[in-house]
């Protein structure tokens, strides 16, 4: 060394200061508890969720899919279907039948508001719910590949009332579709039948929910029918799904921008297919209960 | 930290400077004692032709100090001490940021995952984050104007270790962990002795940027919990922040309630491909502090007394500088 100052040579020191790599009998794996992953969703209590809600899906709702086939064993891809009930049994169902039948995961994108909430939004968490981002969509579809359920109509579409049933709202700004251009997968459609059925919104309460600071407070059928049960019960309607072929875009992804005016006409178009499928499940649906 | 560098035989001089003496001994670091707000830093520089300075000394525990002292030392610190390295014919190439991942907040509408790029979601609410935010931004601003400088910001998730003492740490030492009741956040932790690697292979390797330092996984506060075989205290969510007194008794910082609210998530890939690699994850580090907390109450011998953030940070990553031979007279 060139410098005058005296450089003492070799220390022996092994304070815990001194960053000495220590073999590590600590290897991380063992010192999970937990399966809990980094979306708070949890795998064991999936499957507890599953196994209590399976007869809800098979007995009460009696739920039937259609084209199930489509949906891609793996890989990422983005779900969109309409959302109806005041509190929506179609989320439930689709990411039960979707892990039942394929034995995927699903991830719910929804509000963020869920996780204000004291315990159901850590249940919800651990149970697959994942906020509605665009860099949590875009995580999860691209760098992922995961299953992800979005609902573009958001609670304009549960919180819409009985007479407006399966008149779908307005796709949001077409969020979802830049997502699915920008993570390079299909947005794959799915009408849902039974939703609006299950728990039918009659009239709204916009005062108190601005009070409570939520989104909507819905007065149900189901409230009037079961009491304060109505807010978690749901009428056995019969709920049929019918997924649509995958959409895809033929843009590159990971752009910084896209045609805003391609984003909202593809956005129309996935909310028409859905509409029109909507529309044709009802012409052939006989009865609310049976199908 | 100095301790490590001195272990380094192409560090030539190494400057510690702190405003409390360092509290074990250095072999042959030279020590210098400062005020917070670093206001002989540029003279230092002068005399001493420094090439790199590390600056360690953000508070990032807010339980250490008052609000009006973190903003003189965050702030006022950086400010001098980006003055000493900016002033004309200064020496200093390389300004390595030791920050923190309360940048980003914790907030219901975060993203699951913050890379370096992330604006946090809402605008900073106690005074541990905006002064972090605006020591960062002076930074920024330092980085733009002395492009010849090369500036490194290793923000770094909660710090646990054997050494250290901070709100979370303490709430683990107790028998009962304060929780919020209905909230299970996810948590990213990184181990001191990691911390430390960290710093030390950006100033050696001279890695500009800015990074995200954190172990891999993450795990909910009550699995944090649970390693460390402790009970949850379920405090209601609600009114907790109105009750200032019993924050202070369970060494609930706001910035803490926030975080055991909703957690938070950040990206560390960017870091990882300078070449650096975790000796611990978010789970080990948990483990290897509760199992030195352990050996500490076990062995009957008396639990280390200084802080973190005070005490062992003023030598243990505090300011050294280092002068290589060439430039030293």
């Amino acid at each position: 060394m060139a410098n005058g100052r005296q450089v003492v040579g070799e220390q022996d020191r092994s304070t815990a200061i001194v960053p000495i790599r220590i073999p590590s009998a600590d290897d991380e794996e063992d010192a999970r508890l937990t399966d809990v992953d980094e979306w708070g969703r949890s795998e064991r209590t999936r499957t507890v969720a599953r196994a209590i809600y399976e007869p809800v899906y098979s007995k009460w709702f009696r739920t039937e899919w259609d084209g199930l086939e489509k949906i891609p064993t793996h890989g990422g891809a983005l779900l969109v279907a309409n959302h109806a009930g005041a509190i929506p049994s179609d989320a439930p169902v689709i990411m039960h039948g979707i892990e039942k039948e394929l034995e995927r995961p699903v991830y719910g994108l929804a509000d963020y508001f869920f996780r204000t909430i004291p315990v159901v939004g850590t249940l919800w968490a651990r149970s697959g719910g994942v906020p509605a981002r665009p860099a949590n969509a875009y995580r999860l579809l691209k760098e992922q590949h995961q299953l992800a359920l979005v609902f573009p109509e958001g609670t304009k579409g549960p919180s819409k009332s009985f007479t407006d049933r399966y008149q779908l709202r307005r796709f949001g700004r077409g969020g979802f579709v830049e997502i699915a251009m920008r993570s390079g997968v299909p947005v794959i459609p799915i009408a849902v039948v039974g939703s609006e059925e299950a728990m039918p919104v009659l009239f709204r309460l916009p005062s108190l929910a601005r009070v409570l600071g939520v989104p909507y407070v819905p007065i149900t059928a189901n409230l009037l029918a079961f009491g304060p049960l109505g807010v978690v019960a749901p009428f056995p309607a019969k709920f049929k799904l019918r997924v649509l072929d995958p959409v895809s875009f033929d843009v590159p992804p990971d752009q910084e921008r896209y045609s805003k005016s391609r984003i909202m006409d593809e956005s129309e178009r996935v909310r028409s297919l859905l509409q029109e499928a909507v529309y044709d499940m009802l012409r052939d649906r006989r009865s609310v209960w049976f199908g | 930290m100095v301790q490590a560098l001195e272990d380094d035989p192409s560090m030539g001089v190494i400057l510690g400077m702190g405003t409390t003496v360092p509290s074990v001994p250095f072999e042959r670091a030279e020590f210098v004692r400062a005020d917070q707000t670093y206001s002989i830093l540029n003279r230092i520089v002068k005399a001493t032709q420094v090439d790199t300075i590390l600056h360690t000394h953000l508070i990032t525990n807010s339980t250490t100090v008052p609000g009006r002292a973190m903003h003189e030392i965050n702030v006022i610190g950086t400010l001098n001490l980006l003055a000493a390295a900016g002033a004309a014919g200064s020496s200093v190439r390389h300004i390595v940021i030791k920050s923190s991942t309360l940048v980003y907040g914790s907030a219901a509408s975060d993203p699951n995952t913050f890379d370096e790029d992330t604006v946090r979601s809402s605008p900073a609410r106690n005074s541990v984050e905006r002064s972090l935010i605006e020591a960062e931004g002076l930074v920024r601003d330092f980085a733009e104007d002395n492009p010849g400088t090369r500036v490194t910001v290793l923000r770094f998730a909660n710090v646990l270790g054997a050494h250290l003492s901070t709100p979370i740490s303490r709430n683990l030492s107790r028998p009962l962990c304060p929780a919020l009741f209905g909230f299970d956040p996810l948590l990213q932790f990184v181990e001191e002795t990691d911390v430390v690697r960290a710093l030390l292979h950006v100033t050696r390797g001279s890695v500009p940027g800015l990074y995200n330092v954190a172990g891999d996984g993450r795990l909910p506060w009550s699995e944090v919990a649970a390693i460390c075989g402790k009970r949850l205290l379920p405090l209601s969510p609600y009114t907790v922040f109105k009750v200032r007194p019993l924050a202070r008794v369970f060494d609930l910082p706001d910035e803490l309630l926030d975080l055991l609210r909703y957690g938070r998530g950040v990206d560390t890939r960017r870091f990882a491909a300078t070449g650096f690699s975790y000796d611990s994850t978010s789970a080990g580090a948990v483990r290897t502090f509760i199992r030195a907390l352990r050996l500490r109450k076990q062995s009957g011998r008396k639990p280390l007394s200084y802080t973190y953030e005070h005490d062992v940070e003023q030598f243990f990553r505090h300011s050294p500088s280092v002068v290589r031979a060439s430039q030293d007279s």
